[in-house]
This record gives C-alpha cells, structure tokens and sequence, in this order.
C-alpha cells in the first residue's frame, strides 16, 4: 500500500511544480514554466540553435548529431550532445517517451506558430506534461524570439544584449535602405542543388535574408507561391540576376565553367557568391539565428560601398558572441575560404 | 494507316517547332529560325540550343517511351487497365534516385542508379514470379509486381526521412514528381540509344504479340513460344520505361492514357497500336511539358499535370467501359 501512495505520488509529482510562472508565448498560448529552467529539449533544428545561443547549458542534445566539419565551430563542451531528433516538421523522429526519460523542464519549437504547430504543441504538452513553447521564427521577429527566450530560460540580460545586436543590424541595414529605392536594389536569384535551378520563392522563409539584407528576389511571381520551387534555366536568364547566392558547392564549381550560364550578369561580373555552411548554414538551413551572419555577409556584397565592417573581424565577433566559440586563425579562414571564393578570372 | 500516321508525325513537328517558339525568353519567330540556323543574339542562341531544343526532345522521346511501353504491357496483359509501372519499374527508379540523391552523387550518377534501379527492381519481380511457379502468370506477375513495388516505396519513404531536410528533401520531392526542367543535350543522348534498343524488339514481336493477345492456348498452337516473347517484351518495355524515367522522373499517367486514344484510333493490332502510340505519346508529353514550362512564374511538376490531365481522363475511360479491346 504504502508503495502504492508513492508511486501515485511520484506520477503526480509533475503536475505539482513547486514553483511556477506563465509566461505568453509568440502563438499567444499561456504556457506554465517552471521558475528555473535548467534543462530544454529542441523541438527541430532552428530552435536548438536558438537554444545554444541563448543559454547552451541547457540543452539536452542536437535533432541531428554534429558533422565532422561543423564540430570544430560549437564550443567543445556540446560537441557531443546525444542526437535526440525532432517533435516537428517532416518525420517526427524523436519519441515522445524518449523526451520524457529526458525530462527537459522545457520544450521550445522555433519557427512557424500556425494552428498545425500550435495544436501540435498543446498536444505534446499534454501528453506528456511538459511545458511547450512556440517562439515565432520570422526573420523580423529575431530581437523579439531572443526576449522572450532569454525570459524563459531565466537570461534575461543575454536575450537582451543579442537582440540589441540583431536590431542595431537591422538597423544598419534599414539606414542604407532608407536611401535606396527599390528599383536600385540589386537584384538576386538563390541558387539552390547541384544543378542551381531550384530555389525559393519571395516570401518563404528560405530567402526572407535576401529581402532583409536589402536585395530583391527575382523569383517572385507576385506571392502566389511560396517555399521551395523548381526553376528552369530559360527563367533564370530571362530573370538576369546581377548576383547569385549559393551554399551549393557543386553548383559553385561548375557555374564559371557551364555555358548556360555565361549570359548571366551575375556570371559575367563575377558576382557570385557561395555562402558557409559551418556551423550551421549562413543563408538558411536552418531558418534561425544562424541567418544573422549570413545577413551581414550579404549586406556587405549588396552594398560594398556603403557597408561599413570587415567580414573577417565580423565573423569572429559573430562566432564568439553567439556560438561561444573563439575562433583560431585557421578556423576563421576554413569559414570564410568558402565566402571568399572568387570566380576565376 | 498510312495517311494516320504521316498525318500525325506532321502534327507533331508543327507542335514540336511551336514549343521551340515559346518560353520565358521572348523571341519573335524570325529570331528563333535566325537562331536555328545559327545567327542572331547569342543568348537568344543559347536558348534555343541550350535549353529548349533539348527539353522538345526530351518531352518527344519520353512521351513516346512512356507510351510505347504502355501499348507493350497492355497488349502482354491483355488487360487496358495496365501501365508501365505494373511490374515496380517506377518504384525501382525512384528508389535508385533518391538513393543517388541521398548519397549527394552528381547528376548522372543519379540518372545512372534510377536506371538500374528500375532494371533491378523488375528483374526482381520476374525472377520471384518464375519461382512462385503459380499457374496463372499474370496475376502472379502483377502481385509479385505490387509488392515489390511496395517494398521500394518504403524504402524510399526510409530514405526521405532520414535525408538533410534543407537539401535533399526538396531535390528528391521534386525528382519523385518529374520535371524536364534540367534536362541537357548531355542527358538525351545515353538515354536515346537505349529507348531504341528497347523499341526495335517491340516492332519485330508485333505479329507474336498480337498472338499472344489471344491467350496463351491459342498462342502456344501457333507455335509461339510464350515464356520466351512474355520475357522479350517484358525486358524491352522495361528498358525503355527504366531509361526515360531516370531522364524524366516519374511521370505517371501517359503510358497508361495514351494506348487507349492509340486503340480508338486504328484498333488492338499492336502492329499499327505501336506506332501511332509513340507518335501521340510523343504529342502529349510534348504539350504537357510545354505548359509546365510557361503557365507559371516557376517549373510545374510534370507528375503533377499529368495526373491532372489523365485521371478525368482516366475516370470518363471508365464510364465508357472497355470497348474497343480486342
């Protein structure tokens, strides 16, 4: 009997927090959180980089395990975080029982905040018990998520230092564009797969840095499609980008060479660029704060006569303040020998 | 039949030379035969030569393949509910493809392991088909075909989600649709010499399979060897089927619509059905390709308008019932 009254006691146990807070999350549900939050699950890869940025302590393993090349770029101590995979998004692999034996005090997805997610999120939350917070992922709303965060995991003065950065950012960029009219703007085609003719939309969240960074999207067909589309070549050149982005170094080693795209303006003045993707992707891939890089980078190939900085001071300044890494001379130029890439003449 | 046919060959180079016209890229059809015959703006000529005369070519040999070995299953099943993708060829290729995507192989690498993904997939099917050693052999065939068909998507279905959601979900959503939309000379020409390969048999076996539309009794008291042309026939559609869908995608619908139209017009007898198939066939995906190519801002999946297109299509064959089988 006496067994019997702790086990129920023990399985109520999580229902009882001793102290607890609501906190309003970015999909405007009233979450209850406890007081200290020392242990988050990542619900998909976005939001475990969120985590990492704002309190890496806390968190309880990578969706997908570290490849070799990125290791190097998360400090040591997290490198070899259990792989723990995803609640959202396509194939949900990690098992909900397996949070559970977690035990994080927190879930916390990073990214779209529309009833799929939010209903998925109440779900989860009541299956298991544990908290559940949706942060909104729009490019726009960085300094906001990084608040909010830096609430939740009990840091606040850290979410407020980054999202002063990301703003004061936005801010130099937005001073540049006050006097650029949009016809001005250089026009930009993201080219994405080996062969360069997939891309994304106007509006999707895999090229809402091409927008932010002050470029214009030339695929764009007025916001009737949205997300990952195909392209074919003839569009491309019909398009006549003046630079290409890509982190596809296949694409990047054929472009120069493949005729189809000779008559390219980006092609013939040698303006495209292939972005880094260590440790996470600097354009997209995933859609998180890892993109704040990839925005300074591209603000200082959208406007290099009026962006003031050193992509090399940058970057360093960038990796040590939001991936805690203090990057060697070597590292920094294994980074950037991808962004630095230049046609050949 | 002889009118028929060159009456449709010639529709097909009008439409073959009006798809070169249109595009994205606006050119007057002055500037398009100044371009063919090699003049004019250089970037005009890299249009026309670069980019649509090989996806009018590849629209024309996949339509005809898909087509072709549509007629070549339907007649063999004796059935007209038949598509090319009965015995798993297309659960095959996709699998071979998107284990090439998968493994990050360039672009022929993975037209390669599409190709013989599907070869495999149904050398497969017909090895466990002839130890089964059931009586009825198409029945056995055609299940033995379902699952390994199945077998293949569920592999592929492994293989997507463990993919890099960011690069290679995208790539292999877009290849399991089909698209011409990367397609290069460089492309075509392997496939060419294969679907030729595969064609020919099918042309010199049209009286056997005609005979064999009959019924395996009837067949066997003409002297045909049944086993030995199932197998010819099977491996010729298989190879042709298997080299364009590692072109192409996969691209439903056209191998199982187009006999049918071919049947309405000059009949079963799979001596005339072949090549008024391949020239409509031709035709269609032609059509299609064209309007995945200009009706949007961006690339429609081919899979997609040919499912569009062929299943009201599909459903009004229904209707009528099967008349016009032999």
């Amino acid at each position: 009997m006496r067994v019997l009254i702790l086990l129920l006691a023990l399985l109520a146990l999580p229902a009882l927090p001793a102290q607890a807070r609501s906190i309003t999350d970015s999909a405007g549900r009233t979450v209850e959180i406890p007081t200290e939050v020392n242990t988050v699950f990542a619900a998909g890869p976005p939001a475990s980089i969120l985590v990492y940025i704002l309190k890496p302590e806390a968190l309880t393993g990578w969706p997908r395990a570290l490849r070799p090349e990125e290791r190097e770029y998360i400090a040591e101590t997290f490198r070899d975080l259990p792989e723990t995979g995803r609640i959202t998004g396509r194939g949900g692999e990690a098992n909900l029982e397996r949070v559970l034996a977690i035990a994080p005090d927190l879930i916390i997805d990073f990214g779209s905040v529309r009833d799929t997610y939010t209903d998925l999120a109440n779900r989860v939350q009541e299956q298991t018990g544990i908290p559940y917070l949706l942060v909104d992922g729009r490019f726009e709303n960085t300094p906001q998520a990084l608040r909010l965060l830096g609430g939740a995991l009990g840091v606040p003065e850290r979410g407020e230092a980054l999202a002063q950065d990301v703003e004061a950012t936005f801010a130099r960029i937005d001073a540049i564009l006050a006097d650029t009219p949009q016809a001005a703007r250089p026009r930009v085609y993201l080219a994405r797969g080996p062969e360069g003719l997939e891309t994304g939309m106007k509006g999707s969240i895999n090229t809402e840095i091409i927008e932010r960074a002050g470029g214009m999207n030339v695929a764009d067909d007025g916001g009737t499609s949205r997300g990952l589309v195909q392209a074919s070549m003839e569009q491309v050149i019909v398009a006549n980008p003046e630079i290409i982005m890509t982190w596809d170094r296949n694409f990047y080693a054929s472009v120069f060479d493949n005729p189809l795209w000779q008559g390219i303006d980006a092609v013939q003045q040698g303006r495209v660029y292939l972005s880094p993707t260590a440790p996470f992707g600097w354009i997209d891939r995933p859609p998180s704060l890892n993109r704040m890089m990839g925005l300074i980078w591209m603000a200082c190939l959208l406007y290099p006569d009026r962006w003031q900085g050193d992509l090399q001071e940058d970057t360093r300044a960038f990796y040590k303040l939001y991936y805690h890494v203090d990057l060697d001379d070597a590292e920094l130029e294994r980074v950037l020998e991808w962004a630095e890439g230049r046609p050949p003449q | 039949m002889l009118t028929l046919t060159g009456g449709l060959a010639l529709c097909l180079a009008v439409l073959a030379f009006g798809a070169v016209m249109i595009g994205p890229f606006d050119l007057t059809p002055g500037q398009t035969l100044a371009a063919l015959v090699g003049g004019g703006d250089p970037q005009a000529q890299i249009v026309i030569w670069h980019i649509r005369l090989p996806r009018v070519a590849a629209a024309l040999l996949v339509g005809a393949a898909f087509a072709a070995a549509g007629a070549s299953y339907q007649a063999l099943f004796r059935n007209p509910l038949v598509s090319p993708d009965i015995l798993g060829v297309s659960a095959g290729a996709g699998l071979g493809a998107v284990a090439g995507i998968f493994l990050s192989l360039p672009v022929v690498a993975i037209q390669l392991s599409a190709f013989v993904g599907g070869i495999v997939a149904v050398g497969f099917v017909t090895l466990v088909a002839a130890l089964v050693q059931n009586t009825d052999r198409t029945l056995t065939l055609v299940l033995v075909g379902v699952v390994i068909g199945a077998l293949a998507g569920a592999a592929t279905s492994l293989l997507k989600v463990m993919a890099d959601p960011y690069d290679q979900l995208p790539a292999i959503t877009f290849w399991l649709l089909g698209s011409l939309a990367a397609i290069t000379t460089e492309d075509i020409l392997p496939a060419l010499p294969v679907v030729l390969l595969g064609l020919v048999p099918l042309a010199l076996l049209r009286w056997r399979i005609n005979v064999l539309s009959l019924g395996d009794e009837e067949a066997r008291a003409l002297g045909i060897e049944v086993a030995r042309t199932w197998f010819l026939v099977i491996a010729s559609a298989t190879l042709i089927t298997a080299s364009v869908t590692a072109l192409a995608g996969v691209v439903g619908w056209v191998g199982l619509v187009i006999p049918h139209i071919a049947r309405m017009l000059v009949g079963p007898s799979f001596g005339r059905l072949l090549p008024v198939s391949v020239l409509i066939g031709a035709g269609y995906l032609l059509i299609v390709d064209t309007l995945a190519r200009t009706i949007a801002q961006v690339e429609v999946p081919l899979g997609i308008l040919t499912a569009v297109i062929g299943a009201p299509f599909f459903v009004w064959l229904l209707a009528r019932g099967r008349r016009g089988w032999s």
